[in-house]
C-alpha cells in the first residue's frame, strides 16, 4: 500500500500527486517510470516519475485524466492510498554532454521531460524548452522548466497564452537558426512524430519517449512492444526513450487503439457514478491494509 | 513377498489388480467450456480409498522412483486407506511442499504415473488425485500439521521471485529457524501459478491459501519489487543486511515468431494473454478494469504445443471465442503438454492442426489482425534433443482468417537480475548457472533454482530445487568459512 501525501491539481485535467515509495525514490533516475495498480480491480498503468524526494522517500507524478483508471486516480486527496506501484521501470534517459539541446514537450508530456531536462543542464548543455498545450489552462510545470532552461518558449494552438500555433513551427525557427545538437520530444504521438519528420532530415539526434500499452513493465509480456527499425523493441524495457528516426509511428497509434471500445465501456460505467466507484476502491484498499498486517512470529 | 508389508489394505493382490481406475469427477465438457471454474472436481472420499484399494506396495515402489522429489506415494496410500488423511497430507508434504497443486498440475504420465508397476498392464494409480484429495481434505477441514520452527538462528535470507521454487524454499527456510523475506515483482504472489496457469485448472484461492499459510509461519512478502530494478542483489547484502539471497525468477521472457505481422492488434505471446486473462482477471471485466481484444464469436489460433499452449486455446475458448485451434510444428506424439489437459482440451471441442507453422500475419487498415498464412511441414531427421525436427514442405502455403493469434512458442530468460548482479556467471542461454549439488552461484551467498536455471521446466522439479537450496543455503548459514568456500567451489561454471 503506497500513501498520497500530497494532491493538488495543475491544470485543467491535470493532476501532481506526492507517493510515499521509499525504494523508488532512493533510486529512480530521470526518464524511468512507475506503474500503478489503484485497487483490487484496477487494470496497471505507467506514469513517469516526474520528480522523487530520496531523504522523505516520496516520488512525484503528474496525472493527465484521460480514462477510467486516470480519471479515478484524479479523484484521489493527500491521505488516500495507491494499492501497487512498482519501480523506477525503464531505462533512464541519456545524459551527455550534447551541447545546446531542445527539449519539446506537450501538455501532460512537460511533466515528463521536466525531469531530463533539468539533468541535461546538470550536465552542462545549453537547454531550450518548448513547451506546448492546446490552450492556456491545460499549461504545466512552466516554473519549474523555466528554472532549469536556458531559454523557454510557450506555444498555444489557440494563442491564448504565449505564442500560437504548434510546438513545431517554434522548434523549426530554432533548427533553421542552426546550432542545435540534441533534440528530445514528449507528447502526443502525432507532435513526436512532426518532431522527428522535422529533425530527422537534418541529422540532428532526436529521442521521443513511447507511450505504448504495458502490463508488467518487466519484458515478461511483450504488450508493449514498439516496431524500431523494422524490429520489435519492448518499450518497457527497451524504452521508453527511442531515436525518433527509427520510430513506427503508425503502429505505434494503431496498438495504443488496440482497446479504444472497452476503455470507452470503463469510462462511460465510471462517469454513471464517480463517487460509487471511489468509495469501492477506498474500501477495497482499507481492507486490503487490514489483511496485511504483520503477524506475529513464534519461533521455539 | 508384497504380502508381508505392513499395509492397510485388506485385498489380496490379485484382488486388487482387477480393481479399475476411478475416474474423476469432472465438469460436463459442453458446460465447462463457458465458464472458468475449476474442470476436475476431485475424488470424494470414497472414491480416494477405492483407488488407493488398487495399490499393491511394491516394495521398490516405480512411483517413488519417478517422482522427482521422492514423494514416499506407498506410504501416503496407506495412510489414506488406514483413514488418516491429515497423516497421509503431513507424509506428501515430507517432500512436498504444495501437495494440492502438484495434485493437480504435475506430468505424472512422465513422473510417478510412468513409474507405477500397473501401468505396465493397465492403468497406473490415480496418484496426483490421491495427493490432490488428501490436501484438499486438510485445507477444506480448516486443518494443517504445522511444522514446530527450530530455534531462530538471526539469519535473513531473501528470496527473489515468489514462484513454486521460492515457496518451496521458504517454508524450509523458516522451518529451520532462519528470518525469511520475499521479493516479488509483480502485485501478486506466486509465480506462474497466478499469471500462468488458469483458474479452470488451479484455482487461485489455493495458491492463496498454500501462502497464507507460508504468512502465518513468519515468512515475510514484498509485492511490486522488482530486483535489479527496485533493489539489486549487492544492496540487499551489503545494506539491508541479508546473509544469504536465492534467485528464483523463472524463465520469464517471451518469444515470438519474428515473422512479418507480429505487430498487429491480436497477436498476443501467451505471457501476455494469460497475464491479462489470469492475474488481471480480465474475463471479469467489467467488473475488473483489465481489457482484452475480443474473443468473443472470432476465430482464435494458438501457436505451440505446451501446457502454455494448451491454457491459452482453453482461456480462449472460455471466452467465447467461435474457434479455437492450436497450430503446432510436430505431431500430437511431440507435444509436450500433459496428457490430461490434451484430452480435455479436445472433449471441450478445440480444433488440432498439426505439422503447421505461420510465416505472416496480415491485418486491415486499422491495424487489426484478419488471417495468418501457415506452411505445412514435415518430420525430418532428429535434432538435438532426439526429436524429429520439422521441415517446411515447398509451396504448401494456406491462409486461414483468425481475429487473434497467440504466440506460445516457448519463453526465456529474463536478463534483469544477470545484467544488475556483478559476479554472477551465467550459461551460453543467459540462464543463472548454479552448482547441481548445492545450487550455489558464482557469487558468495547467492543461490539460484527453478526455470532460470533450467530453463521452462516443471512445478515439482522448481520445488524441488527450491528445497535443495534451503538445504545449501542452511549449511552456508550454518558453516564455517571453509565450508562456504567448499560450496563456492562445486560451482562448475
Ligand atoms: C512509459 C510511459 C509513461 C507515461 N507517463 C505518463 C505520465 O507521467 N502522466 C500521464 O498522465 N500519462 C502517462 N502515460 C500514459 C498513461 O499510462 C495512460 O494515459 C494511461 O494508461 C491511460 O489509462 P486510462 O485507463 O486512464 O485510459 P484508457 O481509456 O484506458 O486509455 C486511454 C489511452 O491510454 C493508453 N493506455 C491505456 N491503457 C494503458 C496501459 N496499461 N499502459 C499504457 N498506456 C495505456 C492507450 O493509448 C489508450 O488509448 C505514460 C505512458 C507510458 C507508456
Ligand atoms: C502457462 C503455463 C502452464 C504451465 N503448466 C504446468 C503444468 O501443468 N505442470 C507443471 O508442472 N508445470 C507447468 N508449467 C511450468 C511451471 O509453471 C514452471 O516450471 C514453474 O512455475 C517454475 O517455477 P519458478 O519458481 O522457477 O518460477 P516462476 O513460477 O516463473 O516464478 C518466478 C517469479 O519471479 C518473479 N520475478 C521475476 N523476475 C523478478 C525480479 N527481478 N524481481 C522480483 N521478482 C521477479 C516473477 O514475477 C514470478 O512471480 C507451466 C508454465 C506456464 C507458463
Ligand atoms: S509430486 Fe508430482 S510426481 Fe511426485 S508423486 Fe506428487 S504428483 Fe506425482
Ligand atoms: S508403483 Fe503403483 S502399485 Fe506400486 S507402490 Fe507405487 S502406486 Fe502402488
Ligand atoms: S509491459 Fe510487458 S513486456 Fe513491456
Amino acid at each position: 500500500m503506497f500513501a498520497i501525501v500530497e494532491a493538488r491539481p495543475l491544470a485543467r485535467g491535470i493532476k501532481l500527486f506526492v507517493i510515499k515509495a521509499p525504494r523508488i525514490a532512493r533510486k529512480q533516475r530521470p526518464g524511468q517510470f512507475v506503474i500503478v495498480r489503484l485497487a483490487e480491480c484496477g487494470e496497471r498503468i505507467p506514469l513517469t516519475i516526474a520528480d522523487a524526494d530520496p531523504k522523505a522517500g516520496t516520488v512525484t507524478i503528474v496525472v493527465q485524466a484521460i480514462g477510467k483508471t486516470t480519471m479515478l486516480l484524479s479523484m484521489l486527496e493527500a491521505g488516500d492510498s495507491i494499492l501497487d506501484v512498482v519501480g523506477p521501470l525503464g531505462k533512464p534517459s541519456e545524459i551527455e554532454k550534447f551541447g545546446t539541446t531542445v527539449v519539446v514537450s506537450g501538455s501532460v508530456g512537460t511533466a515528463m521531460a521536466y525531469p531530463t531536462a533539468r539533468e541535461l543542464k546538470r550536465a552542462g548543455n545549453k537547454v531550450i524548452s518548448i513547451v506546448g498545450a492546446r490552450s492556456k489552462d491545460l499549461l504545466v510545470l512552466e516554473d519549474e522548466v523555466r528554472a532549469v532552461s536556458d531559454e523557454t518558449y510557450v506555444v498555444t494552438d489557440d494563442g491564448s497564452y504565449g505564442q500560437k500555433g504548434l510546438v513545431t513551427d517554434k522548434l523549426k525557427e530554432l533548427v533553421d537558426a542552426g546550432g542545435v545538437n540534441y533534440v528530445l520530444a514528449i507528447g502526443p504521438v502525432p507532435m513526436m512524430r512532426a518532431v522527428a519528420n522535422l529533425t530527422g532530415p537534418k541529422q540532428i539526434k532526436t529521442i521521443v519517449s513511447l507511450n505504448s500499452i504495458m502490463v508488467d513493465g518487466t519484458g515478461m509480456c511483450g504488450g508493449c512492444r514498439v516496431l524500431v527499425n523494422n524490429t520489435s523493441q519492448f518499450a518497457c524495457v527497451d524504452g521508453p526513450d527511442f531515436d525518433a528516426t527509427q520510430v513506427n509511428f503508425e503502429v505505434l497509434t494503431q496498438r495504443n487503439n488496440m482497446y479504444r471500445e472497452q476503455e470507452r465501456a470503463s469510462i462511460e460505467r465510471l462517469q454513471a457514478d464517480p463517487e460509487a466507484e471511489l468509495k469501492k476502491l477506498r474500501e477495497s484498499n482499507r481492507a486490503h491494509a487490514c489483511a496485511l498486517e504483520p503477524v506475529e512470529v513464534s519461533h521455539d | 513377498m508384497t504380502d508381508k508389508v505392513p499395509s492397510n489394505n485388506p485385498l489380496p493382490n490379485k484382488e486388487r489388480i482387477k480393481l479399475p481406475r476411478q475416474r474423476v469427477p469432472e465438469q460436463d465438457a459442453q458446460v465447462r467450456a463457458h465458464n472458468f471454474c475449476e474442470v476436475n472436481l476431485g475424488f470424494p472420499a470414497e472414491q480416494a480409498r477405492q483407488e488407493s484399494l488398487r495399490c499393491i506396495e511394491c516394495p521398490k515402489p516405480g512411483c517413488v522412483d519417478k517422482c522427482p522429489v521422492s514423494v514416499n506415494v506407498r506410504a501416503v496410500i496407506d495412510l489414506i486407506l488406514a483413514g488418516d488423511y491429515l497423516g497421509a497430507a503431513s507424509k506428501v508434504r515430507e517432500d512436498n511442499a504444495l501437495p494440492a497443486i502438484t495434485g493437480r498440475v504435475c506430468p505424472v504420465e512422465d513422473q510417478c504415473e510412468s513409474g507405477c508397476v500397473l501401468g505396465k498392464k493397465g492403468e497406473p494409480v490415480g496418484i496426483a488425485y490421491l495427493e490432490r484429495f488428501v490436501a484438499d481434505w486438510e485445507r477444506e477441514t480448516g486443518q494443517f500439521g504445522s511444522p514446530v520452527s527450530a530455534p531462530a538462528t538471526g539469519k535473513k535470507v531473501g528470496l527473489i521471485g515468489s514462484g513454486p521454487a521460492s515457496l518451496a524454499c521458504a517454508g524450509d527456510l523458516i522451518q529451520m529457524g532462519h528470518q525469511v523475506h520475499v521479493f516479488e515483482a509483480l502485485h501478486e504472489l506466486g509465480g506462474v501459478l497466478v499469471y500462468g496457469i488458469p483458474e479452470f485448472r488451479l484455482p487461485k484461492d489455493i495458491v492463496r491459501h498454500e501462502i497464507e499459510v507460508l504468512r502465518r509461519r513468519g515468512v515475510v512478502f514484498e509485492t511490486n519489487v522488482v530486483v535489479g530494478k527496485t533493489v539489486t542483489i549487492d544492496e540487499l547484502m551489503q545494506e539491508e543486511g541479508f546473509d544469504a539471497i536465492f534467485v528464483a525468477t523463472g524463465a520469464g521472457l517471451p518469444k515470438f515468431l519474428k515473422v512479418p505481422g507480429e505487430h498487429f492488434n491480436g497477436v498476443y505471446s501467451a505471457n501476455e494473454f494469460l497475464t491479462r486473462v489470469n492475474l488481471m482477471r480480465a474475463y471479469l471485466f467489467p467488473q475488473y478494469d483489465e481489457p482484452l481484444y475480443p474473443c468473443k464469436d472470432r476465430d482464435v489460433i494458438v501457436v505451440g504445443g505446451g501446457n502454455t499452449a494448451m491454457d491459452a486455446v482453453r482461456s480462449a475458448l472460455r471466452l467465447g471465442a467461435k474457434s479455437a485451434s492450436i497450430y503446432y510444428r510436430r505431431t500430437e506424439k511431440e507435444m509436450p503438454a500433459r496428457v490430461e489437459e490434451v484430452h480435455h482440451a479436445k472433449d471441450e471441442g478445440v480444433h488440432f492442426e498439426m505439422l503447421v507453422n505461420p510465416v505472416e500475419f496480415f491485418g486491415d487498415e486499422k491495424g487489426n489482425l484478419t488471417s495468418v498464412k501457415c506452411i505445412r511441414q514435415e518430420l525430418g531427421e532428429p535434432d538435438d534433443s532426439g526429436r524429429r525436427s520439422p521441415v517446411p514442405i515447398k509451396g504448401s502455403e494456406f491462409v486461414v482468417p483468425c481475429s487473434v493469434a497467440i504466440i506460445a512458442a516457448g519463453t526465456s530468460a529474463n536478463p534483469l537480475i544477470q545484467s544488475t548482479t556483478p559476479g554472477l556467471a551465467v550459461t551460453k542461454r543467459g540462464y543463472i548457472s548454479a552448482s547441481d549439488d548445492t545450487l550455489a552461484t558464482s557469487k558468495p551467498g547467492v543461490f539460484a533454482g527453478g526455470d532460470i536455471v533450467t530453463g521452462g521446466a516443471t512445478v515439482i522439479l522448481a520445488m524441488g530445487a527450491g528445497r535443495k537450496a534451503a538445504k545449501s543455503i542452511d549449511n552456508y548459514l550454518k558453516g564455517s568459512d571453509q565450508r562456504k568456500e567448499e560450496i563456492q567451489e562445486a560451482v562448475q561454471i
